[in-house]
């Protein structure tokens, strides 16, 4: 066996391959986590998680995802922090290419590679990002102080950050496509009780106009077929994720409508000893909790197809 | 270690060690309360001792220093900008990949 040659690769260090290499750390598997940055994945860039069990007065995101790194870290869980350029995932022998070329080769893998914020797709959102078109409000927030600002979107992500940067900003303009909200009904009361929070219901922006200072206004078309101006110096996009799977084989497995892998309630894909949990699998719903969940039935699935490889009764 | 490769600069000694570099410096504008500043973090590190020499990797707090990132317009972070000869020749906004930040260092090195 080569030195690279691991019984399991996991690829991605979010919330679902941090726990996915818990369980493997514990099961004392040969593995290795393969991530592009620091561990922690989309939950680095939330506010504060109010809905992880045990942290019963909430915790920060980049906390939460600190202690689940220090929990793997206990367990010596082998990481290897290098972007995946490809991979080939049929055959018994799993190949993971890196962007430096270096192989690393794994009996089974769990792909964990997550999502990223959705884009708009309007005309000024690729100029003016990073001049107050943000999809972070943790990280953008700060440079909006007593300044007038919109988000749009209408889902937990969307009214949670809203809160946030009221702290912030002396106006938060939420501009949501329907007439009710997706997100959480708590999170829909302390919006609603929030006076720096203003809504614009059956709207969609459909473009950013910018000036040499950044963003300078949207351009909101109205379902009612009306049109009309919003002067905001930031705009603050939260409509949901798209997948990471630039580097995945996509023609080897089996994707949904959106790019998302799909997987059985065992986290298995169409491929042997190839597995799926957390954000970049197929599902309705997108949680801290359940990508924790997705990474540990992953890793046990892909613990029984090893014990089933190595059995003399199934050579 | 690769962090002492990376040097760290407030808005007072910003003109003595960025503008009046002799190497072309990659200034990282970043904050802690900021996740995607982190995850770029061991990318910064791996840089800094790559180009070793050649250009010079460094690190601004914005909470600590807000009148550098003022000045150029800073409105989100990470952002990188990359200066040469004093002049901001370019810049990228988002905790991006190595290959990324690699093609912007070859426009100075």
């Amino acid at each position: 066996m080569k030195k690279t040659d691991y019984q399991m690769i996991i690829v991605g260090g979010g919330p679902a391959g941090l726990t996915a290499g818990l369980y493997a750390a514990r099961g004392r598997l040969e593995t290795v986590l393969i991530e592009k940055g620091a561990t922690g994945g989309q939950v680095l860039v939330t506010d504060w998680v109010d809905n992880y069990p045990g942290f019963y007065d909430g915790i920060a995101g980049f906390e939460l995802m600190e202690k689940m790194t220090a929990h793997v870290n206990r367990f010596d869980l082998e990481k290897k922090f290098a972007t995946v350029a490809s991979m080939n995932l049929q055959g018994e022998q799993k190949v993971i290419t890196l962007e430096s070329g270096e192989e690393v080769t794994g009996q089974t893998v769990i792909i964990c590679t997550g999502a990223k914020p959705r884009k708009l797709g309007i005309p000024g959102e690729e100029e003016l990002l990073g001049q107050g078109v943000s999809y972070c409000a943790t990280c953008d927030g700060p440079f909006y102080r007593d300044q007038e600002i919109a988000v749009v979107g209408g889902g937990n992500t969307a009214i949670q950050e809203a809160l946030h940067l009221t702290k912030f900003a002396s106006k938060v303009t939420v501009i949501h496509r329907r007439d009710t909200l997706r997100a959480t009904a708590i999170l829909q009361e302390k919006a609603f009780a929030e006076e720096k929070i203003e809504f614009i219901w059956d709207a969609q922006v459909s473009e950013i106009i910018g000036n040499d200072e950044g963003v300078a206004s949207l351009k909101i078309q109205h379902n009612d077929g009306t049109t009309s101006d919003l002067g905001v110096t930031g705009f603050f996009v939260l409509i949901g994720v798209a997948p990471n799977n630039e580097m995945l084989p996509l023609k080897q497995l089996e994707t949904d409508a959106g790019g998302f892998i799909i997987t059985d309630h065992e986290m298995c894909t169409k491929l042997p000893g190839v597995y799926a949990a957390g954000d970049i699998r197929s599902k309705n719903s997108r949680q801290i909790i359940n990508a924790a969940g997705d990474g540990a039935t992953a890793e046990l699935s892909a613990e029984h197809y090893l014990s089933n490889m190595a059995s003399p009764a199934n050579p | 270690m690769a962090e002492k490769h990376v040097i760290t600069v407030n808005d007072s000694e910003f003109e003595a060690k960025v503008k009046n570099s002799e190497l072309p410096c990659l200034v990282d504008f970043w904050a802690p309360w900021c996740g995607p500043c982190k995850s770029l973090g061991p990318v910064i590190d791996e840089l800094a001792e790559e180009y070793d020499g050649k250009v010079q990797i460094v690190k601004m707090n914005v909470d600590d220093s807000p009148a550098t990132p003022g000045k150029f317009g800073i409105k989100a972070i990470p952002t990188l900008i990359l200066f040469k000869d004093g002049e901001a020749v370019d810049r990228i906004t988002g905790a991006v990949g190595k290959a990324q930040l690699k093609d912007l260092l070859s426009k100075v090195s």
